[in-house]
């Protein structure tokens, strides 16, 4: 958005061939290209994302890393390129992986931050054919000097009036009277200026990775029997309990990883549906699990994590003569080690009238919800997850069946309630327009009681094709 | 049988027998149904917590195992605390457990691979004692087994309820087997009650005591659970006013 005008802010390589360019009003660009694919700018997500890989690449390849928004990352790479032979390897390295990921980039190694910045922007090389280049410091000066003038970092109102002055490259700029330069546009200028050609130094804001709680230990001699792990699971739980209390935060997740003689590593991964840090709680779910660890040969190093941590929530410790709620996450947590956590859930009410649809699952620990079902409609205790089709004998539009064939068996209808009409969903597909379900609540001689439907309001055959099904049994 | 004999010598027996039983075990509470008809069958005047009972479905219901379930939502709504839901198929509607009083916040469901899953799992709930009660839907329950639920839910005060539900009629059989459950409950869905208009009444069940430790089997035809989990009597059974018996008697007529 730029005042008034939607433009694009970043165009795909294909896009690009066909003419598109960043700054484009998206009007244009719909014009220029009919089915053009246009998605809202995110920068907030985008900013998120640059500093997920910084904290990547802080892991991999320098100690030193600065975000370089809105599109970049400075990596200072000073002894940091021995791992990959020299710096252009490690560019190429970069690249690699990025384009693993299906990133496109561009890498320069310069001696100033102004001139890799410049550089990985204003380069002469296109991004496909030199994605990758390194400055030798004897060469700055003649690589700086045909950048434009929008490589310096300046405000685009500064870069406006020199290139009406026919200042357009960095070159050209240097070559003119600082003074009055000075005056002119201010100091901003003569510091760009500066930076790039390494005569002043730059801040640095070196991205943090953010802390994990970890705790290891290694053995002498390699260990391998069950009651061992347990015993040592048990002290790295205490160790890392300590750890998470001088945090004052929670564990929510915890990763076990057994690093065996053979160098292989096992894990075992536990959640907990509140964080905590009781020692009892955290040992007997990873305890829980050591049988589907193979120590193999033996293991050698245990490290124990907590990957997700939340500050611990407040517990009211006394109340007003109410009975205290006994707290069942723990319950919940080592149910949900040993099925899956995801088949563990509480069921809660959807807004919709569509019986299958009505329900959803949702976390076993989340808040109360507030909304409920209908009480006043019968529900059956059973619902079938596909309607079974039944053949019947009914009278159109509004009567229930007078007999029905359901498994095989013939059963012949007592009494009956219905209609309940249930009109499809139109304001989520286009094929639910129309579409309708009668209801019937139908009971046979032996008193058995049924749910059963049939498609179409029994009239209009575009409601549906009539037939009917079975959806669900009563008690 | 207990209004027979002299009660005092009766109830010197039982004492002793409850102390040779018992030993260390708690007092136990019970959760009582508010029907006197059913109470008075129970020992204690209702079915007891922290205790393992079983619940099965009549006819069709040994395989659906619908009203059993309802049956089981009903005794559970009248206790306190979060319930666990162990089952193997999740074709439970919550709807309907909302519609016999179980607010569905209180209810966690277990979707469990296997049965023998849901075994450990009935038993881990038991064992928690943070809940109000366990239910498991279970085809298979052998006398080991059961006595490791029961003990489980001795020792907690939970209440177990394992709704025993087959995949094949012929299956059913295995309802004969002794196992070590406090209670054993059939519930078969009957016709309901005839309404003076088309349509279908509150829905009827026709409960079967079979088994009760320390007490008699008995039959009861009772209305389904209402929206605060409690059975009624059918309005026929019941005392009931005289405009409501006029009218049974012009229906009938």
């Amino acid at each position: 958005m730029e005042g008034r005008r939607r433009v694009l802010t970043a165009v795909s390589t294909p896009a690009g061939a066909l003419g598109l360019h960043v700054g484009m009003a998206v009007t244009q660009a719909q014009a220029l290209v009919p089915d053009l694919l246009i998605m809202d700018a995110d920068p907030y997500a985008d900013e998120e994302a640059l500093e997920r890989l910084a904290v990547w690449s802080l892991r991999k390849y320098s100690p030193l890393i600065a975000l370089d928004p809105p599109d970049g990352l400075m990596l200072d790479v000073t002894g940091a390129t021995h791992a990959y032979g020299d710096a252009a390897g490690l560019l190429a390295d970069i690249l690699r992986r990025l384009a693993d990921v299906e990133t496109a980039a561009r890498a320069v190694c310069a001696p100033t931050y102004g001139a890799a910045h410049g550089l990985a922007r204003f380069g002469d090389g296109k991004l496909q054919n030199e994605p990758l280049k390194v400055i030798d410091p004897c060469e700055l000066v003649k690589a700086v000097a045909m950048l434009p003038l929008a490589a310096l970092r300046l405000e685009p109102k500064i870069v406006q009036t020199l290139s009406a002055l026919g200042v357009e490259t960095v070159a050209q700029l240097e070559a003119m009277p600082r003074a009055s330069l000075a005056l002119r546009f201010g100091s901003e200028p003569g510091r760009r200026l500066d930076q790039i050609y390494g005569r002043l130094s730059e801040p640095f804001e070196a991205v943090e990775a953010p802390r994990q709680i970890e705790v290891d230990r290694r053995f002498a001699e390699p260990i391998g029997a069950p009651e061992t792990i347990a015993r040592y699971i048990r002290k790295l739980v205490d160790e890392l309990c300590q750890s998470l209390e001088e945090a004052g935060l929670g564990a929510r997740r915890l990763d076990l990883h057994f690093h065996r003689v053979d160098n292989a590593v096992q894990a075992i991964r536990a959640g907990l549906a509140k964080p905590s840090r009781e020692k009892g709680q955290i040992a007997r779910l990873l305890c829980d699990r050591i049988e589907t660890v193979d120590p193999g040969f033996g293991i050698e190093r245990m490290v124990l994590a907590a990957p997700a941590m939340e500050p611990l929530g407040l517990r009211t410790m006394s109340s007003l003569g109410d009975k205290p709620v006994p707290d069942v996450s723990a319950l919940v947590d080592i149910l949900g080690n040993r099925v899956g956590e995801e088949r563990l859930f509480r069921i809660a009410a959807r807004e919709s009238h569509i019986p299958e649809r009505s329900v959803k699952r949702i976390a076993p620990m989340a808040d109360p919800t507030l909304l409920r079902w209908p009480a006043r409609w019968p529900r059956p205790a059973r619902l079938f997850a596909r309607p079974e089709a039944i053949e019947t004998m009914a009278l159109l539009p509004d009567h229930p069946p007078v007999h029905f064939v359901w498994r095989g068996v013939r059963r012949r209808v007592k009494r009956a309630d219905g209609p309940e009409r249930i009109y499809g969903e139109w304001h989520l597909s286009e094929a639910e327009w129309l579409s309708v379900r009668d209801y019937f609540l139908v009971e046979d001689e032996t008193g058995a009681r049924y749910w059963v439907f049939r498609q179409g309001d029994g009239v209009d055959a575009a409601t549906g094709g009539q037939e009917w099904f079975l959806h669900g049994l009563f008690g | 049988m207990t209004e027979r004999g002299a009660p005092s010598r009766i109830d010197a027996l039982r004492a002793r027998i409850a102390e040779i039983e018992g030993g260390d075990r708690r007092a136990r509470d019970v959760l009582p149904f508010g029907l006197e008809t059913i109470d008075a069958r129970l020992p204690g005047g209702g079915l007891a917590l922290g205790s393992l009972h079983e619940v099965a479905g009549g006819a069709q219901g040994v395989t659906d195992g619908a009203a059993a379930a309802l049956f089981a939502a009903g005794i559970m709504a009248r206790t306190e605390g979060k319930i666990l839901w162990c089952m193997t198929k999740a074709d439970l509607f919550a709807p309907a457990i909302a519609q016999a009083g179980l607010d569905p916040d209180r209810v966690i469901y277990l979707e469990a691979q296997d049965e023998t899953s849901v075994l450990a799992c009935f038993e881990e709930g038991l064992r928690h004692g943070g809940l109000g009660g366990v239910v498991a839907e279970v085809p298979r329950l052998s006398m080991p087994v059961s006595r490791r639920l029961l003990l489980a839910a001795e020792s907690s005060g939970s209440i177990g309820l394992a709704l025993r539900r087959w995949r094949r009629r012929e299956d059913a059989s295995d309802f004969g087997q002794p196992t070590a459950a406090t209670t054993r409950w059939r519930v078969t869905t009957v016709a309901s009650e005839a309404l003076p208009v088309p349509g279908v009444g509150r829905p009827r069940w026709f409960v079967e005591l079979i088994r009760c430790r320390a007490g008699e089997s008995a039959d009861f035809l009772v209305e389904s659970c209402d929206a605060t989990g409690r059975l009624a009597l059918p309005a026929g059974l019941a005392d009931r006013p005289a405009a409501a018996q006029a009218w049974a008697a012009s229906t009938a007529a």
